[in-house]
């Protein structure tokens, strides 16, 4: 693969919004992307093969849990920090950015915010340290859109759980250590588990021939009668507000990591377009071209403009789960967009590994189906501007 | 042992170089700094010598407060706290002045700065800084070894390399073979967070006279246009070298 040449794009001064800090977490995130992530992505991906090399120096730069307190291994950062290392990663890949949000949106956050005092204390360094890889399962076979009808359950024995069931699609699984598990106890009502490898019954077969996210292991989290100790449970919150409240954490760093896949592909297109040479001038200069290009980087603007506001509210505390919703439906939307436009322009260099474009592109499907399909955004926006759910 | 690193804040390598209007000055507009690269083999170094030796590291720079980015970008990734002389660089020798009020002031043993800055490419300023306190100078340093307080350095010098010995307090203008490009650290998030609480301490310059300055800027002349002529047709080639390049 040619050397990463990636410079992002920056039409509106939207640099002058973000803090010197800030800056520094983009481009120490960017500078080992281009060091780690870039010379060795494209064969990973066209292998389907895992890069677990890169777990030490993701948990090294601080991509594990990046605002989680630095008392239980995080570094303390604001939303605006996370959002930029989400994008930086997924500038370099999706499925490297899913190892991050899954570890520290769907694992750390939910121990950190409604663990008890062991389990952060026991879990959340290691998590950080990348000594334990963590899995989230919520989503089941026949519970995607609607994880409220899950059947995966445990019941109180008296000293212990047992936990059965199966939970579909979900990163990290072959390889993780622990699992977040959200399952129904005997009432009916939803609460968080953690479940650990080498637990009896507990297996993670993997899911083979994806098209999307290959340089990420995906599969099940099977539980035949797995008995969980009682102090794994998360204490702090129960019903389905729980994983949904750790599902908004990680859809806001996808809303920064789909726009950082955007801006690849922008930078990319543009750069090519400026070399190649049609009917004796460089393609940009056909107004076909410019026309892409200048659809891309007013989206690429108005998204970064979409986030960086999201981010301020987030680190007010006041956003809300539709308007992250709204933004990661958008950054995903004209990421695709872009990824395809991009693609038609390199020609057919777009459909070699040469260039990230068409990798993006196949990764962005699974982006737009996991954390909430695309529709499921829409009706989550639907339900909030008219009072009025359509989901069932 | 206490070191001083120094650190020139300089537009990056991809930068579009501009100068202002009247051709006097680089024009700073649009463009991204970085730490100076010959400044940053020798930080990586000087961290080394902390992570192995307990010595102690100081950033410091000669500069407006734009530079301070930079300079927590050197805490981030490893020293211990900064100094910022606050005023414009004007030219080496002022420079040197300040690096050697600060070295004296503060009683280091080691100065570690770049072989040259890649922004003016002056390359005076550690000589400079050696000559005004009397101190030894390796410069294009690629090696270094020793327990200290004598080192042995490996020098770049034309065509091979040089072994010599020195020993504190000294002077180094470093340069790649310092530390490998690999080694150069990336700062990590608790780095950046711990690098909020450093001390970066601001100080006054010391009086010192500038004894060069500035007429003016230009670019190279742009390339001119590639004239194909046919392989076979060495006549032309001639002549237009004659008459045109004007080389033969
Ligand atoms: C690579 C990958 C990694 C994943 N990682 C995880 C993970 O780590 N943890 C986890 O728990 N899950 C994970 N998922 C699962 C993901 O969240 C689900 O795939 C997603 O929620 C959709 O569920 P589903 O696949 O069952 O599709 P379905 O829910 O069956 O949806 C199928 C289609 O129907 C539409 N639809 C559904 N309901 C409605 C409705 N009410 N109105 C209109 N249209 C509707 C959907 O929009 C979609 O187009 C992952 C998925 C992928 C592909």
């Amino acid at each position: 693969m040619a050397s990463d040449l990636f410079e992002s794009p920056d039409y509106y001064q939207i640099d002058d919004l973000l803090s010197e800090e800030h800056k520094l977490v983009r481009n120490a995130t960017r500078d080992w992307v281009k060091k780690e992530v870039s010379p060795i992505i494209e064969d990973y991906a066209q292998r389907a093969a895992f890069p677990d090399q890169l777990i030490k120096g993701l948990a090294e730069v601080g991509a594990f849990g990046p605002y989680i307190p630095e008392e239980y291994g995080g570094a303390g950062l604001d939303q605006i920090s996370y959002g930029l290392m989400m994008q930086e990663i997924e500038r370099g890949d999706s499925g490297v950015r899913s190892t991050c949000s899954v570890q520290s949106s769907l694992v750390m956050f939910p121990i950190y915010a409604y663990g008890s005092e062991e389990q952060k204390r026991k879990f959340l360094p290691k998590l950080a340290s990348g000594e334990f890889l963590g899995s989230f399962g919520l989503t089941e076979p026949n519970f995607g859109s609607n994880p409220g009808g899950m059947i995966t359950n445990y019941k109180d024995m008296g000293d212990h759980y047992v936990l059965n069931g199966a939970k579909m699609w979900i990163s990290n699984a072959p390889f993780c250590d622990v699992a977040v598990v959200w399952a129904k106890n005997e009432e009916g009502r939803i609460h968080g588990l953690i479940v650990e490898r080498g637990m009896e019954g507990f297996t993670t077969p993997e899911t083979h021939n994806k098209w999307s996210l290959r340089a990420s292991a995906t599969g099940e989290l099977v539980f035949d009668n797995v008995k969980v100790p009682k102090e794994n449970l998360l204490p702090g919150r129960s019903g389905l507000g729980a994983p949904l409240s750790c599902l908004d954490s990680a859809r806001y760093g996808i809303a920064w990591g789909a726009l950082g896949a955007a801006m690849d592909c922008y930078d990319t297109a543009l750069r090519y377009s400026k070399e190649r040479l049609q009917f004796g001038k460089p393609i940009a200069g056909f107004q076909l071209q410019q026309k892409k290009l200048a659809e891309m980087i007013t989206e690429i603007t108005k998204a970064q403009l979409m986030v960086w506001r999201l981010g301020t509210l987030k680190n007010e505390g006041k956003a809300t789960t539709a308007q992250i919703s709204m933004a990661k439906r958008n950054s995903v939307e004209i990421a695709l967009k872009i990824a395809r436009e991009a693609r038609q322009m390199l020609g057919g260099m777009g459909i070699t590994g040469e260039y990230s474009i068409m990798r993006h592109m196949m990764n962005l499907e699974s982006v737009v189906t996991y954390e909430g399909t695309h529709d499921i955004h829409l009706l989550i926006t639907g339900a909030d501007i008219t009072g009025i759910q359509a989901f069932k | 042992m206490k070191v001083l690193v120094c650190i020139s804040h300089v537009p990056d390598t991809t930068s579009k170089i501009n100068f202002t209007a009247d051709n006097s000055a680089f024009d700073k507009n649009g463009v991204q700094f970085v730490i100076n690269p010959y400044d940053e083999f020798g930080l990586t170094r000087a961290i080394w010598l902390k992570e192995k030796k307990g010595a102690s590291v100081t950033v410091l720079n000669v500069g407006g407060n734009e530079t301070e980015p930079t300079l927590r970008k050197a805490l981030a990734i490893g020293a211990d706290n900064a100094i910022r002389v606050d005023a414009e660089p004007s030219d080496a020798f002022f420079v040197a002045k300040q690096i050697a009020a600060v070295a004296q002031e503060g009683g280091y043993d080691l100065i570690i700065a770049g072989r040259e800055s890649i922004d003016y490419n002056g390359g005076q300023v550690p000589g400079m800084v050696a000559a005004l306190l009397n101190w030894p100078f390796v410069n294009a340093c690629v090696g270094m070894d020793g327990e200290g307080p004598e080192f042995n350095f490996t020098r770049e010098i034309d065509g091979g390399k040089e072994k010599l010995s020195a020993s504190l307090p000294l002077v180094i203008g470093g340069q790649k073979g310092l530390v490998e490009e690999s080694d150069l650290r990336i700062p990590n998030m608790r780095g950046i967070m711990q690098a909020r609480t450093k001390p970066l301490e601001v100080k006054a310059a010391v009086d010192a006279e500038t004894k060069t300055s500035v007429g003016s800027f230009s670019k190279p002349a742009p390339k001119s246009a590639v004239k194909m002529i046919d392989a076979e047709n060495v006549s032309e080639l001639v002549q237009l070298l004659h008459d045109e390049a004007k080389v033969i």
